[in-house]
C-alpha cells in the first residue's frame, strides 16, 4: 500500500467515528472534554456552532454518532453522547451575548424561507449575522416544524424549543406564522434574492383497506394527529388504540395515546423485531410504558359496525430468512381480528409540493419530487434552494441542520454573484497534546465503566398531562462517569517514520494490538499479517513511509485504537505523538470571512 | 515506563486451549525506560507461554540483579519468582529445580549478571545441564549504573560519552558451547518472529537452554558508534537458521518437509523444526557451530538456534532426583524415619 496521506483532512476525520457519522460533524470528543471540565457553556457553544439546537438534539436526536462510537466496538455500549449534549444545554450559563448578531447595516439581500423547521432556521442562523434580511414563513401558529408539531412535549419540552429558536429569531430574523405559502410563483414575484424551501415532508401515508372511509372518524394519520395534539385540537382518544407501523412516529403516537386516556395500546408490526425502523431506545421507552408491540401482523381490513370502527383484521405472517437475515419467503398463516376504538396510521410520510407551479423552471423527477443538487442544495432554478425533508425525503433533525448549513453557503454565494459549486475545502489542524513527560492535554486512561442509564420520571407520574418530561437528564455523578468513557478519538496517533528505531515498544504496549511492523503489501495481504486482523474492514489502515532500519512499514489498524497514548509514552524517539485534531468544516461565515480576507489582500 | 497501566480489554483477543488470552500471561507494569529491548523480551515470553497453552502459574521465574533481572515481574504474574543476589540466580534455580522439577524454570539475566559477577554460577549451571530456560538480555552496558561497558561490549564500540572499548568481549554463546550446553541460541528483541519460536523450543527442551538476546539499552547504548544499538543490530542481523516449535498435536506441514528441513523430536513432546536460511548449516553439529561463530564476518550478528542436543541427561537424571516435587511427596517417603537412617548409617560403619 502507498503511505497514508494524513494531510487529507478526511483521514483523521474518519478516525473520529462520532464526528464522521454526524451529518453536521459535531466535534463530539471536544465538547465532552469541555463538559468533563465543567465548562458547560463552552461545550454548548461548540455544539451550537455545528448543530444549532444542542438542547433539542440532546433530547431527540436520531444519534447516528452512537452506533458509530468506537467504544461500542471496544466493549459493548457506545458513549451516551446525546445525553451528554443535553448536560451541556441544561447546565450552561446565559449564552445570548455570545451569539452572533445581525450587523447594524444589512447587505440589502432578501431571503424567503418556507417552513420554520430546523432546516430553514439553520439557514437563517447562518445568514442573518452576515447581513441578510431573512423572512421565515410558517403555516402553523408556532415555529419549529416537526420539532413542535410531531415530537410530543413529554420528550421535548416547549421551553427548550422556544429558547433555541428564540436565539435565531433574536438575530433579526422575521417570522410570519399562520402564513401558508400556496404559490411559489407568487412568492418569487415578491422579489426575493433567494428562496429556501424547508417545508418538510408533511404528508402522512394513507392505508386504503376495506372500511377505511366508513371508519374515518376513528382512523387518524399519525403525523397530522400528533400535530393536532400539539396544538390542542385533539384532547382525547379511545381506550383501546392500535398503532399501525413501527417507526419513531409510531412510538410517539402510542405514548401520546397513553397520555390522552388510552389504556390498552398496541403497536402492530408487519415484520419481526429486527426489521423495525424505530430507534432501539424509543422502542424501549414505549415498552417501559406498557405498550404492547405485536409482530408479524399485516393489516387486512378495518372492521366497522353500525358505521363505527370496532376493530381491525390482520393477516398473521410467517417469514423465512437467509443466513444474512434477509427475508426470502413470506407466508400468511392465519387471520386475527383485534378490537379497538381508534387506529393511528404511522406507516411513513412523504413530501408534497402542490404549491409549487410546474412552470417555474424547477424540474421534478419521476417520483414528483424536485431535482436538488446534493452539494449545493440548489434546484434547477437558480436562486431556489431546498433542504431538510423537502430535499431528499424524510430524514431527521440533524440532517436538516446540515442541509441548512450547506444551503446557507450556496445562498450567500448566489446572492454575491459567485459560483455556488465553488466551496472552501475542509481543513485539518493538528497540535501535539504533549504537555510534558507522559503528560497529555487529555485524560488518556481507559475507564472501564459501563454506560450510565438515563433516569425516568416514575410511571405513575407520567400520564397526568402531556408535558411532563420523561427523561430527567444526567446527574453530576452520571455525567462524571460518562465523560470518562469517551476515548478522545480526536486526539490522533501521529507517526514519524524517519524517527522510528523499530524497537517494538509501541507494539508490545498497545492494549488492542492495533500496531504491526511488517513488509508492505497490498491491503488484503497486509490485513492478514496484522497482529490482530480486524473483523471490521470499514476502518482504514494507516501505512507509514518505509522505516529507516529495515525498510518495513508501520501499519496501524484504526479499528480498535483506544487513543490511550501508550504507544507515544513507550516510544523512545517520539516517533509516535498524540496530537489534537481540529477538523475545519466551513460554514457561510467562513466563506464570507475568506472573501473579506482576499479583498483585503488585493 | 508509562503513566497508566495497559488497559485490560480482551473482548477481541484470541483464546488459547485453556481459554486464556495473551493478557492472562502478563505481569505488573514495567518500570523500564521507554523503548528498552527487555520489554520486548517480556512480550515474547508472554506470547510463547500463551501459544504453548501452558498454565500461567506453572513457571518459576528467577533472576539476579540488573535491569534485565527486573523483567521477571513483568510477565506471568500468576507464577512465583525470586529476584536473588547479583549473579547467584543459577544457584537458586538449581535448588528449586532439584526439589520441584514440575515447573518451567525461567532465568532472566543480563550480560553483567551472567558474564561478570555471575560467570562461575552460569558455567556450573550449564555443566550440570540444569533443566531451565536461561535468557541473557544482552546490551553491552551496565544500564542500571548508567552505562559502563560490560563484559560483552565489543572491541571498538563507543560509550554514550565517546569512550571506546578496547577489551575483547565474552560471547555467551561460545562460552556455553564450550561448556557443553545442550541448547544454544541467539535472538534479538526486535525480532519476535524468531524469538518466540526459540523460546517455545527452549521450553520444550530438557536441559539447559541458553538464549542470548541482543536487547538494546535505549538510554545508554543506542547511539551511533554502539555495536548493540537497534540500528547496528538491524544492519548486521543474520538469522542462520529458523527454528519452529511444532506441538505434538499439530502436523509437520510440507513447508518444513522440503528444502532439507531438520526435525528434532523433543523430550517433552512435540518437535523442533529447523529451516535453513541460505547457509548449509546443521545445528546438531557442535563443530559446525564453533566454526560458524569463529568465521563470522565483521560485525555479523548470527542468530537462530545454533546448537541443539536433545540426548544428554539433565541434572535430575544425573543425580537420580525424584520426578515428584517434594511438596507433594508422601511424608513417609520424604522422611523415612530413624530405622531407615540407622540402616543407612550402618553402611558407613
Amino acid at each position: 500500500m502507498k503511505p497514508t496521506n494524513t494531510a487529507d483532512p478526511d483521514y483523521f476525520h474518519k478516525v473520529v467515528d462520532c464526528q464522521w457519522a454526524c451529518p453536521a460533524h459535531t466535534p463530539v470528543p471536544d465538547y465532552i472534554r469541555l463538559i468533563a471540565q465543567g465548562r458547560f457553556t463552552d461545550a454548548y457553544m461548540v455544539n451550537r456552532r455545528s448543530n444549532v439546537f444542542p438542547g433539542i438534539l440532546g433530547r431527540v436526536c436520531d444519534r447516528p454518532c452512537e452506533p458509530a462510537c468506537r467504544r461500542g466496538r471496544v466493549e459493548d455500549e457506545p458513549v451516551a453522547i446525546c445525553r451528554l449534549k443535553r448536560v451541556a444545554a441544561d447546565h450552561k450559563d446565559e449564552v445570548a451575548d455570545m451569539l452572533p448578531r445581525a450587523p447594524i447595516a444589512q447587505n440589502g439581500k432578501k431571503i424567503a424561507l418556507i417552513g420554520a423547521g430546523p432546516a430553514s432556521l439553520t439557514v437563517a442562523n447562518d445568514l442573518a449575522p452576515l447581513g441578510y434580511d431573512c423572512t421565515v414563513f410558517e403555516a402553523l401558529e408556532k415555529p419549529g416544524g416537526l420539532m413542535i408539531s410531531n415530537i410530543p412535549s413529554f420528550r421535548l419540552p416547549e421551553r427548550v424549543l422556544d429558547e433555541e429558536i428564540g436565539y435565531i429569531l433574536d438575530m433579526g430574523v422575521k417570522l410570519k406564522t399562520g402564513h401558508r405559502i400556496d404559490s411559489l410563483k407568487a412568492l418569487l414575484d415578491e422579489g426575493y434574492d433567494a428562496v429556501f424551501v424547508g417545508s418538510g415532508a408533511p404528508k402522512g401515508k394513507e392505508l386504503n383497506l376495506p372500511g377505511r372511509e366508513e371508519a374515518d372518524a376513528n382512523i387518524h394519520i399519525g403525523i397530522s394527529w400528533l400535530e393536532s395534539v400539539a396544538f390542542d385540537h385533539i384532547k382525547s382518544i379511545g381506550k383501546r388504540v392500535l398503532i399501525i407501523g413501527v417507526g419513531n412516529t409510531a412510538m410517539d403516537c402510542c405514548r401520546t395515546s397513553l397520555r390522552l386516556g388510552a389504556d390498552e395500546v398496541k403497536v402492530m408490526a408487519r415484520k419481526p423485531r429486527e426489521f423495525f425502523k424505530a430507534s432501539p431506545w424509543e422502542l424501549e421507552d414505549a415498552e417501559e410504558e406498557n405498550v404492547e408491540i405485536v409482530v408479524n401482523h399485516s393489516p387486512k381490513a378495518f372492521v366497522v359496525e353500525d358505521g363505527k370502527l370496532v376493530g381491525m383484521t390482520f393477516e398473521i405472517m410467517e417469514y423465512d430468512t437467509d443466513e444474512r437475515g434477509r427475508i426470502t419467503e413470506t407466508r400468511v398463516v392465519g387471520e386475527k381480528t383485534i378490537p379497538c376504538d381508534d387506529v393511528i396510521l404511522a406507516i411513513g410520510q412523504e413530501n408534497a409540493f402542490p404549491w409549487i407551479e410546474r412552470d417555474l423552471g424547477i424540474e421534478f423527477d419521476k417520483w414528483d419530487v424536485p431535482v436538488v443538487d446534493e452539494t449545493t442544495f440548489e434546484s434547477t432554478r437558480p436562486g431556489v434552494f431546498f433542504g431538510g425533508d423537502s430535499a431528499f425525503g424524510p430524514k431527521n433533525i440533524i440532517w436538516a441542520v446540515e442541509h441548512g448549513h450547506q444551503a446557507a453557503i450556496s445562498i450567500d454565494k448566489h446572492c454575491q454573484g459567485l459560483d455556488v459549486s465553488e466551496r472552501l475545502p475542509r481543513g485539518l489542524n493538528l497540535e501535539t497534546a504533549k504537555m510534558g513527560h507522559n503528560e497529555w492535554a487529555y485524560s488518556n486512561g481507559y475507564d472501564p465503566s459501563q454506560r450510565r442509564q438515563m433516569t425516568h420520571v416514575e410511571l405513575a407520574k407520567r400520564f397526568k398531562d402531556l408535558d411532563t418530561e420523561v427523561e430527567l437528564g444526567f446527574d453530576p455523578q452520571q455525567t462524571a462517569v460518562e465523560v470518562e468513557r469517551c476515548l478522545n478519538c480526536d486526539v490522533q496517533t501521529v507517526f514519524t517514520a524517519s524517527a522510528c528505531t523499530e524497537c517494538d515498544a509501541c507494539i508490545d504496549i498497545c492494549p488492542v494490538n492495533c500496531l504491526t511492523i511488517t513488509q508492505n503489501g497490498e491491503e488484503g495481504d497486509l490485513r492478514q499479517r496484522l497482529a490482530a486482523p480486524a473483523d471490521n474492514l470499514d476502518q482504514d489502515l494507516y501505512v507509514s513511509e518505509d522505516l529507516p532500519n529495515t525498510g518495513r512499514v508501520m501499519v496501524k489498524d484504526e479499528d480498535l485504537c483506544l487513543h490511550c497514548g501508550l504507544c507515544a509514552e513507550r516510544c523512545p524517539t517520539a516517533a509516535w505523538d498524540m496530537a489534537l485534531s481540529e477538523i475545519f468544516l466551513p460554514h457561510a461565515d467562513d466563506e464570507a470571512a475568506e472573501r473579506a480576507r482576499r479583498r483585503a489582500a488585493e | 515506563m508509562t503513566s497508566i497501566v495497559k488497559p485490560r480489554i480482551d473482548k477481541h483477543l484470541r483464546r488459547n486451549q485453556l481459554g486464556l488470552t495473551v493478557r492472562d500471561y502478563e505481569g505488573v507494569m514495567s518500570t523500564l525506560c521507554a523503548g528498552c529491548g527487555h520489554d520486548s523480551v517480556t512480550a515474547a515470553f508472554v506470547q510463547a507461554f500463551h501459544e504453548m497453552n501452558l498454565e500461567p502459574h506453572r513457571a518459576a521465574k528467577v533472576s539476579g540483579i540488573g535491569c534485565s533481572s527486573k523483567t521477571t515481574a513483568y510477565f506471568l504474574g500468576q507464577s512465583s519468582g525470586i529476584n536473588s543476589v547479583h549473579g547467584r540466580m543459577p544457584s537458586v534455580a538449581t535448588g528449586a529445580a532439584a526439589v520441584n522439577p514440575d515447573l518451567y524454570y525461567i532465568g532472566v539475566s543480563g550480560d553483567g549478571d551472567s558474564l561478570s559477577i555471575g560467570i562461575g554460577q552460569f558455567a556450573h549451571a550449564i555443566r550440570r545441564n540444569l533443566n531451565m530456560l536461561y535468557c541473557i538480555e544482552n546490551n553491552g552496558v551496565y544500564g542500571l549504573t548508567k552505562g559502563q561497558f560490560s563484559a560483552s561490549a565489543d572491541i571498538g564500540t563507543k560509550a554514550k560519552y565517546g569512550e571506546v572499548n578496547e577489551q575483547p568481549p565474552i560471547d555467551p554463546v561460545l562460552l556455553a558451547l564450550s561448556l557443553g550446553a545442550t541448547f544454544v541460541a541467539r535472538g534479538f528483541s526486535g525480532d519476535k518472529k524468531q524469538l518466540v519460536p526459540l523460546m517455545k523450543a527452549a521450553l520444550a527442551h530438557k536441559g539447559f537452554a541458553l538464549i542470548d538476546i541482543v536487547s538494546p539499552c535505549v538510554t545508554f547504548n543506542d547511539h551511533k558508534g554502539s555495536t548493540k544499538s537497534y540500528a547496528h543490530t538491524y544492519e548486521y542481523y543474520h538469522p542462520v537458521i529458523h527454528a519452529d516449535f511444532v506441538p505434538e498435536e499439530a502436523e509437520i506441514t510440507a513447508e518444513y518437509q522440503d528444502g532439507g528441513a531438520i526435525t528434532v523430536p523433543m523430550h517433552h513432546g512435540g518437535n523442533v523444526t529447523l529451516r535453513k536460511l541460505g547457509r548449509d548449516y546443521d545445528p546438531r553439529d557442535r563443530d559446525q557451530a564453533f566454526h560458524l561463530l569463529r568465521t563470522r564476518e565483521g560485525s555479523e550478528v548470527l542468530t537462530g538456534l545454533l546448537y541443539i542436543d536433545e540426548t544428554k541427561p539433565d541434572m535430575g537424571d544425573m543425580n537420580r532426583l525424584p520426578d515428584e516435587p517434594l511438596n507433594v511427596m508422601d511424608y513417609a517417603k520424604l522422611c523415612p524415619g530413624s530405622a531407615k537412617l540407622a540402616e543407612v548409617m550402618k553402611g558407613y560403619s
